[in-house]
């Protein structure tokens, strides 16, 4: 088992140095640090010797790959790739380009706003799609069933900014049920949180439920299932006991990718209900133009998916006797 | 004089697909009759059909576009001093000649859907020459379907303006990958080996960088340059009629690089499976060369997957547009997209007395997009692919 993780995570060093050599060529080859400095000075009136200052004084001034200037080790060592995107491997994430903060401790004080709102969504939204998923599975070929597929399909046909905005609307504005948007920390960040793990809730369910019920139905079709009722078990247990168990395979692709992804937020609620979380960092370092934090935040997301990934792998080994080690 | 944009040729191919899309239907055999005659007995999908190609005439409407020659004032053409004509800047489409009376029947500000006055009060003079605040009757009363917006357009128009955005980034992202995906895919699944390790690779590190993000870091690089919508100035023009640098177009391109990686990893696992099959064995015993074999017995029978791909991805390819003209990375502010009502209708919602038509036509008209395509997507599927089948048993 130990053997195995360990390879997993061998197998995973690869791409996480691809990723990290693909965000250096396209931040610091195709977006060059002239371009990076000239969007943050502003296009107009801005002088070489300027632009320059600024690439010393944020240490874009080197070559990207190869430092000729330099002597021995330091041909590699003084350049843009070794100082800038090679840290990231260690999660060193250096300063912002435009207020010069450190993006690290940054992420760490924000990573817990967007878990408060992204751990409940996921929770609840997995209980919900699953528990609507299997009453629709059970009424198979009724017109409960029929319904419940087509409310589905509207539900996924609506926008997400839809949702947020007439929610925001309905429960903020005109009931005054929730706080429109902000965040507090402790125990009085429920009531800022609720509306959004709603609206959250409410906009995966649709697609969350036609996933589950498929799922469910495929197992259901199974030989084993008939056998189950052939011997006389109830409905209920041959749902509960045998298809619950079975489908938690392809459940499990599904929750695990996304478990490390809850420290990452969502872009469009965090912005929306200004929740100081990881996400709403991101809207605003695009909005601001500021390429350090986006790289940052662009390579931090696809870290969390690697070891998303990685975490599936390992847990289809808990549930699934037969995925062998080998 | 036309001008044609790079998202023109989108939407120029799509029509070509969809006629050729009838012609083999008709004929009998194939894919397209295969799918055609699921669709028939299917009395939703052939509704949905229906509302899905009325979007696609007016996004073609939208899409053929010229300029008109300037006239001097004693009538004649105008004309530079070594006898060119001088055209408007301005390349109005089939759509906006045809709607000019939405498109030129403007008002001062907002006012409700069919409203005779102004939603907002402003000095007017009375005949007896006194000057009040009061709600001013609008120009043109009762046209406007879906009222008006800040600056007194027509809603209803910019909703329309809005389906060719729409349609373009839903089909175009998927059919500017298409061939990459089928060349890497066939590669990969068909040769195996080394080739198949360095495609395998590329891909799955492409696709461990989260979508949104790496479309955001795409376009901050390059998305902001380009046509943006609006007038036209003569050095974005290629050979005088031809506007290569469309953001519209490089939208496609960026939300394509992160989607192909699904299309390609699918192309190569049913390419795997192709290749051991007896026709294809034959093929080789026979002594036919890999290119041809490919050509004639692997790609034919990956086209359902692609026609699934496109159908499917569509409905969530539109919902994301609007997601990224709403961050500010998506389509440029001048060209009509729901993402963009909706960016500049939200804050509408918070003033008071409250101006609601303008996003909420922006989301009627992208929800009677998407759901229909959602429809017709899973009809199209069903019909091809009997596992992927979605519970009908």
């Amino acid at each position: 088992m130990l053997n195995y993780v360990i390879r997993r995570i061998i197998y995973a060093i690869p791409i996480i140095i691809g990723v990290n050599l693909l965000t250096a060529i396209l931040f610091f080859y195709v977006n060059t640090p002239d371009d990076m400095a000239r969007k943050i000075l502003g296009e107009k009136n801005v002088t070489p010797q300027v632009i320059e200052g600024w690439k010393r004084e944020h240490g874009y001034d080197l070559p990207l790959f190869v430092n000729e200037s330099e002597k021995g080790a330091g041909k590699v060592l003084r350049t843009i790739f070794f100082q800038k995107s090679l840290p990231l491997l260690w999660l060193n994430f250096g300063r912002s380009d435009r207020n010069n903060i450190d993006i690290r401790r940054e992420i760490r004080g924000r990573m817990w706003a967007s878990f408060a709102v992204a751990l409940p969504t996921f929770i609840i939204g997995i209980l919900v799609d699953i528990t609507f998923a299997m009453i629709i599975a059970y009424m198979r070929g009724t017109s409960l069933d029929l319904s419940g597929v087509v409310a589905c399909v509207i539900l996924m046909s609506v926008s997400t900014l839809f949702y947020i905005i007439g929610g925001q609307y309905l429960f903020g504005k005109m009931l005054r049920l929730f706080p429109i948007s902000g965040y507090s920390t402790g125990i009085h960040a429920v009531k800022f949180v609720i509306l959004p793990v709603v609206i959250g809730v409410i906009s995966g369910a649709g697609g969350g439920i036609r996933f589950y019920r498929t799922v469910f139905l495929e197992e259901l079709g199974k030989d084993y299932i008939r056998t189950a009722r052939a011997k006389g078990l109830s409905e209920g247990t041959v749902l509960f006991k045998h298809a619950l168990k079975n489908a938690m395979i392809p459940v499990l692709t599904n929750v695990v990718v996304s478990i490390p992804f809850l420290f990452y937020g969502s872009l469009l609620m965090e912005s929306f209900f200004s929740i100081p979380g990881l996400g709403s960092f991101t809207i605003d370092a695009i909005n601001a133009q500021d390429f350090a934090i986006v790289r940052a935040m662009v390579y931090l997301g696809s870290i969390l998916y690697i070891i998303g990934l990685v975490l599936t792998d390992i847990s289809y080994t808990l549930v699934d006797p037969r995925v062998r080690l080998g | 004089m036309p001008v044609i944009l790079a998202t023109d040729l989108i939407m120029y191919f799509l029509f070509l697909m969809a006629a050729s899309f009838t012609v083999f239907a008709a004929r009998g055999g194939g894919v397209c009759a295969q799918v055609w005659r699921h669709i028939r007995k299917d009395r939703l999908a052939m509704v949905s059909m229906f509302i899905l190609l009325l979007y696609g005439g007016v996004a073609l409407m939208d899409s053929i576009r010229w300029r008109d020659p300037i006239t001097a004032q004693d009538g004649t053409f105008a004309q530079t001093p070594d006898g060119k004509r001088i055209f408007n800047p301005q390349a109005l489409s089939l759509l906006d000649r045809i709607l000019h009376n939405l498109r030129e029947d403007t008002e001062k500000t907002f006012s409700p859907p069919f409203a005779g006055y102004s939603y907002v009060k402003e000095a007017i003079e009375r005949p007896n020459g006194a000057t009040e605040r009061d709600y001013a009757p609008l120009k043109h009363p009762g046209d406007h379907w879906l009222g008006t917006d800040k600056v007194g357009s027509d809603v209803l128009f910019s909703a329309l303006k809005g389906i060719r955005t729409g349609v373009v980034i839903g089909t175009g992202t998927t059919i500017i990958i298409i061939p990459f995906a089928l060349f890497f895919g066939v590669l990969a699944g068909y040769f195996g080996g080394f080739a198949d390790d360095i495609i395998q690779y590329i891909y799955t590190t492409l696709s461990s960088i989260p979508g949104v993000l790496l479309i955001v870091a795409f376009m901050l690089i390059f998305g902001t340059s380009g046509y943006q919508g609006g007038l036209v100035t003569e050095d974005t023009l290629l050979f005088g009629f031809f506007v290569p640098q469309d953001r519209l177009f490089w939208l496609c391109v960026i939300m394509g690089i992160t989607s192909w990686t699904d299309l390609c990893r699918i192309i190569r696992g049913e390419t795997l499976k192709l290749r051991e099959l007896e026709y294809v064995q034959a093929a080789n015993a026979f002594g036919v060369s890999d290119t041809m074999t490919i050509i004639r017995h692997i790609v034919p029978n990956l086209m359902h997957l692609v026609l699934i791909t496109l159908v499917l991805q569509f409905s969530s390819l539109v919902l994301a547009e609007a997601i990224l003209s709403y961050i500010g990375i998506g389509v440029g502010p001048e060209t009509g997209s729901w993402g963009n009502m909706i960016n500049s209708a939200r804050l509408e919602l918070s003033r008071e007395p409250v101006v609601w038509w303008s996003i909420l036509g922006a989301f009627i008209f992208m929800f009677g997009l998407v759901l229909p395509a959602n429809i017709f997507g899973d009809s199209v599927r069903d019909s091809l692919d009997p596992r992927l089948r979605m519970g009908k048993r």
